[in-house]
């Protein structure tokens, strides 16, 4: 599986790309978080406020409920702010 | 349709005249550019940096636009945003809307905005005055702005 991690999350996690392989029992975008966040210091920090972080499958926009597999690309990152 | 995500600046004549040559039905040309401003939430900003996510940037913008084509009239429209090192005063985005007639124009031109600003996957990164690098916040007024056209 295929993570990105883009603004503050790039940075608090250290790396803004990882290929992982979670456990068969993380079967969903927010499954994934809670295993993310005991991976170490920076992850833990980075999840901890779960509500600010923002979820993409497949490059679309998803939220804790959307079902995850082997070979999605799944993205978390701030709320957005271009323009 | 088009859309481009780019780190180089625009010309905004060349790419309005561009987007409406030779199609005599269009009436109204209505665009918004959003410039790098020296001021955000109280502290002078010297610069910034935008992220964004290759791929679904591109992606959302085109289905933002998409969006707009289905709810007005549209014979033309442009998106254009930048990514990089920006500094005060540069352009960061351009969107445009044509169509025979002013009101869809302008209609499409806010609601292009709009959404880009709260769907478009960028991030800003201010570097201020005092030294600090600061991610920008997402603005409870932006979500308003968008929630309008749902």
């Amino acid at each position: 599986m295929k993570i990105l991690y883009f603004a503050w999350l790039r940075q608090k996690i250290g790396t803004g790309e990882e290929q992982i392989d979670p456990p068969e029992s993380v079967a969903t975008a927010g499954q994934l978080i809670d295993w993310l966040a005991t991976r170490g210091p920076g992850y833990a920090t980075a999840f901890k406020d779960a509500r600010a972080v923002k979820i993409a499958v497949n490059q679309t926009f998803g939220d804790r409920e959307t079902p995850i597999a082997a070979n999605d690309e799944v993205a978390f990152f701030p709320p957005v702010t271009g323009g | 349709m088009t859309v481009r995500v780019q780190s180089e600046d625009f010309d905004l004549g060349h790419e309005l005249d561009a987007l409406t040559r030779g199609n005599t039905s269009i009436g109204g040309l209505c665009s918004f550019v959003g410039l790098v401003r020296d001021m955000n939430d109280g502290s002078g900003v010297g610069g910034m940096v935008l992220e964004h996510y290759p791929g679904m940037t591109e992606k959302m913008l085109e289905e933002i636009e998409a969006q707009a084509h289905e709810r007005w009239p549209l014979q033309a429209s442009l998106i254009i945003h930048r990514y990089g090192a920006l500094q005060p005063g540069d352009r960061i985005v351009l969107v445009a809307a044509a169509s025979p007639h002013r009101d869809a124009a302008f209609q499409a031109c806010n609601f292009l905005i709009d959404w880009l600003k709260t769907k478009a996957p960028f991030w800003k990164a201010e570097q201020l005055d005092s030294g600090e690098t600061r991610w920008v916040e997402a603005r409870e007024g932006d979500e308003k702005a968008a929630s309008k056209w749902q």
